[in-house]
């Protein structure tokens, strides 16, 4: 066996040094004597900054470097127009007034109730402040947005996105490209990083192991090139970790293949924390069965829902907002339908979606992609009859917790909050939080690209281009180096896709849209068996070019980590705020009852409500997570905006 | 309040049993349970699937075709749920690209039955009695198994320049004001800018077969037409001016198999025929319809 490694090592080498491929390696500064050189040797690149993952957020940040002077490695397991940022369809919310008389303070309220009070005031401010510049940006670049008649950008209404503090109607502030924004979005990002391609160095198709750390700080990453099946060291300064969402430890969402929250686990794994993991968004129309995303923008168009009786049910749980209101109060409210056997089909377990009551030209002008989505995978043609939908798994609103300059943060010993030095982190897998326990559609992709924006700003203020990259210690990447030899030739009882299933089975059944302690419970202690169960995994392929079984098994145990994650801070919180709905623990709990009139009431102390950030420590590889708490930013940054009070939220 | 309107229907749901049916029903794990009963009742109906396999770490291997058996009663609709059905069950060494698996991302492009396609929304032909071919994209280096090299096509895509050139620029306010754009000037990038980057096209053109180095491809030249095309862009005689040569647009000799076979219905002939059109002088970029800066000033 170890023969065999040795000779397929020298292939190896001699197709990176000298193959096609030498001259796409820029800046290998550390190649060891080829002869010495054993399979697992790495190459080492340095760099004035890297970014990990190529999304939107972390393309955003990519390019935002490099127009700094940066030299920015872009690593990413995928080309990247093919993350998953290029399926979000409905819009990018900013201000423009384009269609109504429009102001950020508004998308700021909005965005704070949205967020059920849970989100981070001032990282919420930044992010409506420069939302405006942000997509005016983004025309500059050339995104194609559709456009209104005066040639002005065209906005959409989204759920929960009101004029005058909720009190002016719907506000129409979407900025759309037909239903494909992702798509345009992305692939506009994509064409920025290559006018920039002088700094902007990508590697596909390298799958990140994990970061390096160094004395508390982040000063690199270890990847393994799928091509070749060699190891590269990357090393810099700083680190932009923008590696997306874990939507696939779920069986039915809207997420790709790819979402498996490697992000997250790389960070879990320096025993580092993750926040507000139990705030999973089901989005509320994904296509029954094949779980692939109907935009909201199909409401926002003037779409309704419809149940069993033709019954235009939202009405009863959102008076003022009816199907635009925030996706949670959506979500439950179909499911609550369904309960009370409303629901539609043989099995009365999904409601409908109309549009055919819509122009067909119009459907046609502006929901071109769902048209043909819904004829593939639902059999439905939209202009003649309703589509089915269900609830389904679509975001996570938590992920590594940072301030508003996208910077990571931990909490040391005594409790106190600490920056992780070389860490930063955009996009899905991070938790500025903006999003607080529901995220606003449409307020996505303007995070991805005002966060990977500002990251890229923050390292270019505390460093500069040509800063010494720190040193590192070979003893750096054994840990992940002998998790890789180990899973490679893993031959347990268990194969990956089965074990994947068993979690994604246990995730569905015990953490879905209303959630409940015993069962909760009863999910906590199969994901921890789960985890056990993973030490005896099975992995067929022993090769290392392209090996997708091992990929996937790097996955799946990225997987288990945020499942362990949200699975536990899920448990634990005991009241109901956005996402989170328990069914035994049904209220909001605040430090206050500000249902009741405040005067004469004494605050909670911290210990006794819940209106603070969950953060979740992983121990180990031990299937379980240790807790701690953050307080919510109730300020905003400067007076340009009030912050707004918690009061009771309703649409 | 939905929370008390919950207990309320909860509490006439009644026995736990029931309960927990709802619930099942409710949060899809009742189509999963169903999904996973044995069909026994059912006569399994069983498709072969012949798939292209090689592998350069297993010294000294030749391309072989694999055949699995699948059966289709246990399969979800699609050739991708084929594909990842037998790299589950039967082979996990089986290698594909694949990630949104809804047809907006572009990984899964493969020949599939003669056709160059997107497998997640390729439809598995349901008569047994075939076998279903599939190959990675024609013509192009295989990495292993299903996944081809894209780099070149993704160089050429470089080449082409896909961001927006202005003029003057650095007179514009970045980030402060918004481009004005017709709508009839917008609707000219309708039908291009949907595009993928799949590759489907571009491999399927026996042109690109013979002369991929040098003829840019449907793919990359469509692309190239979608920002020449642009009413805010401001270097389509520039841009125009990088495709004169006898390769990088007039290999194309309009056999049409890009548009025939693009799996998102888009038309790469006619871009590329209007390319020719714009280099040939029979026609010319129109004005903007709105003054672009407008608001710039």
């Amino acid at each position: 066996m170890n023969r065999l490694f040795v000779r397929r090592a020298g292939q190896h080498v001699t197709r990176s040094l000298f193959g096609p491929n030498a001259s796409r390696l820029p800046q290998v500064t550390c190649v060891r004597d080829a002869c010495c050189k054993d399979e697992y040797s790495l190459i080492d690149h340095k760099f004035d900054a890297i970014v990990i993952g190529a999304g939107g957020a972390g393309m955003r940040a990519g390019f935002g470097l490099a127009e700094k002077g940066f030299q920015t490695a872009i690593i990413s397991k995928l080309f990247p127009t093919r993350s998953h940022t290029v399926a979000a369809q409905g819009g990018v919310n900013a201000a423009l007034s384009n269609m109504d008389k429009d102001d950020w303070k508004y998308h700021f309220y909005d965005t704070v109730k949205g967020s059920d009070w849970l989100g981070d005031q001032n990282a919420i401010h930044y992010m409506c402040r420069e939302a405006e510049k942000a997509v005016c940006e983004l025309d500059m670049y050339g995104m194609p947005f559709s456009r209104k008649p005066d040639g002005k950008i065209y906005q959409r209404p989204f759920g929960g996105q009101t004029l005058d503090y909720g009190k002016g109607g719907v506000a129409r502030r979407a900025c759309a490209c037909a239903d494909r924004t992702g798509h345009a979005l992305i692939h506009t990002l994509y064409g920025q990083t290559l006018k920039h391609s002088d700094s902007c160095h990508y590697f596909v198709d390298y799958f990140v192991l994990d970061l390096i750390m160094s004395q508390g700080a982040c000063v690199g990453c270890l990847a393994w090139k799928l091509d070749d099946g060699t190891f590269h060291r990357f090393l810099a300064k700083n680190t932009v970790v923008a590696a997306g969402g874990c939507g696939r430890v779920y069986f039915s969402t809207t997420a790709g293949h790819t979402c498996t929250g490697d992000g997250n686990a790389w960070v879990s794994r320096q025993e580092l924390p993750l926040m507000d993991m139990e705030f999973v968004q089901f989005h509320p129309t994904g296509i029954y069965g094949a779980g692939c995303l109907i935009t909201e923008g199909v409401r926002g168009e003037g779409g309704f829902f419809l149940n069993c009786k033709g019954e235009r049910f939202m009405e009863r749980y959102a008076p003022k907002a009816k199907d635009l209101a925030s996706r949670d109060v959506v979500a439950r409210a179909m499911t609550m339908e369904v309960l009370a056997g409303n629901g539609c089909g043989p099995l009365k377990d999904h409601v409908h979606l109309q549009l055919h009551h819509i122009d067909a030209k119009i459907i046609k002008q502006r929901l071109p992609g769902i048209m043909v989505t819904a004829r593939i995978f639902a059999k439905v043609d939209v202009t003649k009859e309703p589509v089915p939908v269900l609830p389904t798994v679509h975001y996570n609103m938590g992920g590594i917790p940072t301030d508003y300059k996208g910077r990571v943060v931990t909490i040391d010993e005594n409790g106190k909050e600490q920056v992780v030095k070389g860490l930063y982190s955009c996009g899905e897998t991070s938790c500025a939080s903006v999003h607080g326990a529901n995220r606003l559609g449409a307020n996505s992709l303007l995070d991805l690209i005002i966060f990977g924006r500002v990251c890229a700003l923050d390292i270019a203020a505390n460093s500069c281009p040509g800063d010494k990259p720190p040193q590192v210690e070979d003893k750096a990447t054994e840990k992940s180096l002998d998790n890789f030899k180990r899973l490679r030739c893993a031959d347990g009882c268990i194969p990956t896709a089965a074990l994947r299933m068993e979690l994604q089975r246990t995730m569905t059944k015990h953490a879905a849209v209303f959630r409940e302690g015993k069962l909760l419970k009863e999910g906590l202690l199969k994901v921890a068996e789960l985890c056990e169960q993973f030490k005896d995994i099975k992995t067929t392929d022993r090769t290392m070019v392209w090996n997708s079984n091992l990929v996937e098994t790097l996955e799946l145990q990225n997987m288990l980590a945020n499942a362990v994650h949200i699975i536990t801070a899920m448990e634990n919180r005991k009241e109901s705020r956005g996402s989170h709905a328990r069914e035994d623990f049904k209220t909001r709990v605040d430090e206050l009852d500000y249902g009741a009139p405040l005067a004469g009431q004494k605050k909670k102390p911290f210990e006794e409500h819940w209106r603070k950030h969950t953060m979740t420590f992983a121990l180990g590889n031990k299937g379980c997570a240790s807790i701690k708490y953050r307080p919510v930013v109730d300020t905003t940054l400067d007076s340009s905006v009030a912050p707004i009070p918690p009061a009771p939220r309703t649409y | 309040m939905l929370a008390t309107e919950a207990r309320q229907i909860l509490i006439r749901v009644g026995s736990l049993v029931a309960r927990n049916q709802m619930r099942a029903i409710s949060n899809g794990t009742a189509q999963l349970e169903q999904q996973a009963q044995p069909k026994e009742a059912q006569e399994p109906q069983i498709k072969k699937f012949e798939i292209y396999r090689w592998n350069p770490d297993n010294a000294g291997e030749k391309p072989y075709m694999q055949t699995y058996e699948v059966d289709l009663r246990e399969c979800g609709p699609m050739v991708l749920d084929a594909l990842i059905k037998i790299k589950n069950e039967m082979d996990p060494t089986l290698t594909f690209r694949r990630s949104c698996r809804e047809g907006i991302c572009g990984s899964c492009a493969m020949n599939i039955g003669g056709t160059n396609t997107l497998a997640c929304i390729s439809k598995i032909d349901i008569n047994t009695s075939k076998s279903l071919k599939v190959y990675p994209l024609p013509h192009m280096y295989v990495v292993r198994d299903l996944v081809p090299d894209m780099n070149n096509f993704y160089e050429q895509y470089r080449n082409i320049q896909p961001w927006l050139q202005r003029k003057n620029e650095a007179g514009e306010k970045k980030g402060k004001a918004q481009y004005l754009q017709s709508v009839e000037d917008r609707s000219k990038l309708d039908g291009l800018y949907e595009c993928i980057l799949c590759a489907c096209c571009s491999t399927s053109c026996p042109s690109y077969w013979w002369n991929a180095e040098k003829y840019l491809g449907p793919a990359v030249l469509m692309q190239a037409y979608r920002w020449i095309i642009d009413s805010r862009d401001e270097n389509s005689a520039e841009r125009l001016n990088k495709l004169k040569d006898p390769f990088s647009v007039y290999r194309c000799h309009t056999i049409m198999n890009c548009t025939r076979t693009c799996p998102k219905g888009l038309n790469p002939g006619r871009a590329i025929a209007e390319i020719k059109k714009l280099l040939s002088g029979l026609a010319s970029k129109p004005a903007p319809k709105l003054e672009t800066a407008a608001l710039h000033k």
